[in-house]
């Protein structure tokens, strides 16, 4: 409750390392997630989110667990690991926490897309 | 904090004096109304005299007046115990496609079992056309259903003119009048009825009691069997405290109903106006004025509803996002998406429903702090930083 009343990390950036959306087809819920990347590590992350109150909990927990990790730390965060931070998701909303996990992917693969493209 | 209460579509408080009406009934008389006995009496007569105030309430008769366990069963009897009774007649039922999940799922059960059910549009202030009832009436139709006014956007039917077209072809006549018994009159005759459906804890009353409403001579099949209570229509024993709570939270009712109309209405109006002056990209749902005088049902867009409602909560404000019993669900309300919402816009709906512990200081609060909280959602909504993009 405490992740949906002041949720941490709101926000966009100005210059992200990478930018990940999701979207919940069943609920109708959207996650944008920005995060910014330094020597491999995650040192800063913002989201927002259109969603209930799970989903916005979610977003918010999913930052503060990456942040100061590296990628392959990164990766490792799945919904359940949200879930399980935030004390536990009852089986209805336990899709919302795939959000989170869904938007983290979709900036990690942006962020090598972006280094690719840089590389080249 | 202070705590407001604006969800009285979903329950209302037990009344004082119906609560001390009530009391006596669990462990002084606490006789069962069939026995022959002095405590069966001392049951059975406070029973039938909360039959007559239901049957005085809504211009019927005390022998016209089954009691149940609440709305949501008085619906299922209505709709599954004149199937079952005409069936012979013809097997084709008429109703809306806004009506409550009561009547929606029993009407999907019978189609399942060779019924075929007519789901009647509605208009995008969610007002049925007699006009489609009409053009919708078969040889084969048995019942016609709409509801008296929408739980979730508060319209209010033309059932007198869908119960005359009824009448005229001699088709029964159902209505789900939870919402508005003791918020509007009802008369079965002048309205055109042969069959109703309300529920206790809607009308200060206690929960787990109701009553439907079927017009003598109506043959429906039992929907409890075991005894012979309730002339044999309803089997159960009687739920004595209910059955005396809400008739006399329908007395009560009727002796307010004019002065509560009134000072509900303006506050409703107040609200409404309020809200939607100060949040922009809002709107009302519903009709402007064929509605419940105590419904303000608006989309906030760009927003979630369930995230509003429980930052509302944190400040002591009670509402809901649309039809208390689907909130857990993950569609966009049935009723929304029928009048046209987008499913996006659906998703930003709140329903305040106001009642006798409103008061203008608590609608004053209400708009003064919703528009803080919209901001504060909205700045964390991807979706508003695109608005206008489409």
């Amino acid at each position: 409750m405490d992740h949906f009343k002041n949720p941490r990390n709101v926000g966009e950036m100005v210059n992200p390392s990478g930018v990940g959306n999701a979207g919940n087809p069943v609920c109708g819920d959207t996650m944008q997630l920005h995060i910014k990347v330094a020597d491999n590590i995650i040192i800063d992350a913002k989201f927002k989110t259109f969603g209930c109150g799970a989903a916005i909990a979610t977003s918010s927990m999913m930052t503060e667990l990456i942040i100061n990790r590296t990628i392959d730390e990164a990766m490792a965060v799945s919904n359940k690991t949200v879930a399980d931070a935030l004390g536990g998701l009852s089986q209805a909303k336990m899709h919302c926490s795939v959000l989170a996990e869904q938007a983290l992917g979709s900036a990690i693969d942006d962020y090598h897309t972006r280094r690719k493209e840089a590389d080249l | 904090m202070k705590q407001i209460y604006m969800d009285y579509a979903a329950t209302t408080p037990v009344r004082k004096e119906v609560l001390d009406e009530i009391l006596p009934f669990f462990s002084e008389n606490f006789g069962n109304p069939s026995s022959l006995h002095t405590f069966g009496q001392d049951a059975r007569y406070p029973v039938e005299s909360a039959r007559e105030k239901i049957a005085s309430a809504i211009g019927a008769t005390p022998d016209e007046i089954v009691f149940t366990s609440g709305g949501t069963e008085s619906n299922n009897f209505a709709v599954k115990g004149i199937a079952n009774a005409r069936q012979d007649k013809g097997r084709h039922i008429i109703t809306s496609a806004i009506e409550h999940h009561a009547i929606l799922e029993p009407c999907h059960f019978l189609e399942k079992n060779g019924f075929e059910v007519t789901y009647l549009p509605v208009d995008s202030k969610g007002l049925v056309d007699p006009d489609d009832v009409l053009k919708a009436i078969k040889n084969e139709t048995i019942l016609i259903s709409v509801m008296h006014a929408n739980n979730e956007i508060g319209t209010i039917q033309p059932i007198k003119e869908i119960g005359a077209i009824a009448r005229e072809r001699g088709i029964l006549f159902h209505s789900d009048v939870v919402q508005t018994l003791g918020r509007m009159p009802i008369n079965v005759d002048d309205l055109n009825l042969d069959l109703v459906s309300a529920s206790g804890h809607k009308i200060y009353g206690p929960k787990g009691v109701g009553f439907i409403y079927i017009r003598k001579g109506t043959r429906v099949t039992p929907f409890m069997h075991g005894g012979e209570q309730e002339r044999g229509r309803r089997a159960s024993t009687h739920n004595v405290p209910g059955i005396i709570g809400i008739g006399k939270a329908a007395e009560l009712a009727m002796i307010d109903l004019h002065s509560e109309t009134e000072r509900i209405t303006a506050l409703r109006d107040k609200m409404i106006s309020g809200i939607l002056a100060n949040i922009e990209d809002c709107r009302l749902n519903g009709h402007p004025e064929k509605r419940l005088f105590n419904n303000i049902h608006v989309s906030i867009d760009y927003i979630e509803g369930e995230s509003l409602l429980l930052y509302l909560d944190m400040e002591g404000i009670a509402c809901s996002t649309g039809s208390a019993c689907s909130s857990a669900s993950l569609e966009p309300s049935h009723v929304l998406t029928a009048i046209g919402v987008s499913p996006d816009t659906a998703y930003g709906a709140l329903r305040f429903t106001l009642g006798r512990l409103a008061t203008e200081e608590d609608v004053n609060f209400v708009i003064d702090t919703l528009p803080g909280i919209v901001k504060k959602l909205r700045d964390m909504s991807p979706v508003y930083k695109n608005k206008g993009k489409a």
